[in-house]
């Protein structure tokens, strides 16, 4: 399972991985919003938390089909299922290796590009505390809507599609627990929430979306 | 170690393509899946590999005991030959890949990256896989394709050993290998031409 992980990593910094990718799309959408919005840093403050999980999420989105798409195209996964590790585990160390590429950078980057959407100061903490409490389940949740399209050609499409619905707890959460956190609120109870929807998608996905690979190699 | 198939019947995209094939294979043996494209070598070998469920019928193989490599060798372009082989080797709980890099000749070789080898060259190193698994029974589909004929030889040579030493493969091939083996036409076995009625088939 580690030997999974550690394949995972390291093609994702060799050429082609898209190991910079979720990161470069939340750089610009955070440096381009401000440029939209215009100046007035009441406003971008105001919609600091929203705009900062939005490109969190969508940033994890843009790399969700690459998880079993590759692994499907050239055999590994065929080879995968056969091998003496459970597809159950097969997910879960490709979601956790998804989360380190993508979730783990997004979460150290946004307190960085939060001073260019004019974030109070008190939401700084909160901000990367809920990326990190959140992100792990954008990853497993968008490992399993990869595990259902794996066989589709261009299955990027419906993957989004059936991904997004599944993502609107985790935002609502998120966002709300960095804006309470930046007013001076008690922040606990979103944090909570979003914690338990972490815990819930790593608990319960790994079996629904190795059942869906099972399927779908057939 | 015994490989035992009853009376099984299997279906590619929910159509029925073999019915009642049955064979035994044991420690030693090599059984050739032989039989006109279409007639349904690769679907046999992907359910005897447990990727796809029996329409019908009995497998009846040691837990963890098999081996398949399928038309796609599983090489990342972007990792070197010997840490492809290393990749599987951690996965299936073996560590020394060097018998599987001198038994395919590709000791020269094991630095270079996947996607810079030719296709035989990725040919060999998927089957050098088969090696560092450590299970004894193969299911090799088309194993010879893009090999030339001194590849040929070597792999046959690394059946053949494989063979020796109480393991037992079953081969999807139109060539000759080299090596005595059973071999089993599948044509007889041909399903008859129905529909499946099963409704829910076209939504799993």
């Amino acid at each position: 399972m580690i030997a999974l992980l550690k394949r995972d990593l390291s093609l994702s910094i060799r050429a082609g991985g898209g190991f910079g990718l979720g990161l470069a799309f939340f750089l610009i959408v955070t440096i381009l919003v401000p440029f939209g919005v215009g100046p007035q840093s009441d406003t971008l403050r105001l919609i600091a938390p929203g705009i900062l999980w939005v490109g969190a999420l969508l940033a994890c989105l843009l790399s969700l089909d690459r998880i079993f798409a590759l692994d499907y195209e050239d055999g590994s996964l065929d080879l995968l299922a056969t091998a003496p590790i459970p597809l159950e585990a097969v997910v879960a160390m490709k979601a956790l290796a998804h989360w380190v590429t993508t979730g783990l950078p997004l979460t150290l980057a946004a307190p960085v590009l939060a001073v260019l959407l004019n974030l109070q100061g008190a939401g700084f903490g909160w901000l990367v505390l809920s990326l990190l409490l959140g992100t792990p389940a954008l990853s497993m949740i968008g490992a399993f809507g990869a595990a259902l399209t794996v066989g589709l050609k261009r299955g990027g499409l419906l993957l989004s599609l059936l991904v997004l619905p599944l993502y609107v707890p985790t935002l609502i959460f998120g966002a709300e627990s960095v804006r309470r956190g930046a007013q001076g609120m008690a922040t606990t109870t979103p944090l909570l929430l979003l914690a338990g929807l972490t815990l819930a998608s790593v608990a319960l996905l790994p079996f629904a979306a190795a059942a869906a690979i099972r399927v779908n190699l057939r | 170690m015994e490989l035992v198939v009853n009376n099984l019947s299997c279906a590619r995209g929910g159509v029925p393509v073999l019915e009642r094939v049955g064979f035994r294979l044991t420690a030693g043996q090599a059984l050739m899946l032989r039989g006109p494209n279409g007639i349904g070598k690769t679907t046999l070998l992907r359910t005897l590999a447990g990727l796809q469920p029996a329409l019908e019928g009995q497998i009846s193989s040691p837990p963890e005991s098999i081996a398949y490599a399928a038309h796609a060798d599983g090489l990342k372009a972007t990792l070197s030959v010997a840490e492809n082989l290393l990749f599987w080797a951690r996965i299936f709980d073996t560590n020394d890949i060097t018998p599987a890099l001198e038994g395919f000749d590709l000791v020269d070789l094991a630095g270079r990256q996947a996607q810079n080898l030719s296709a035989g060259q990725k040919r060999r190193l998927g089957l050098a896989r088969l090696l560092v698994t450590g299970r004894p029974i193969w299911m090799l589909d088309e194993p010879t394709v893009s090999l030339d004929t001194a590849s040929v030889a070597l792999f046959g040579r690394a059946v053949a050993a494989h063979l020796k030493t109480g393991g037992a493969a079953v081969i999807a091939t139109h060539i000759d290998l080299g090596f005595s083996a059973q071999s089993l036409d599948l044509t007889p076995f041909r399903a008859a031409p129905q529909k499946l009625n099963d409704f829910d088939e076209a939504f799993l």
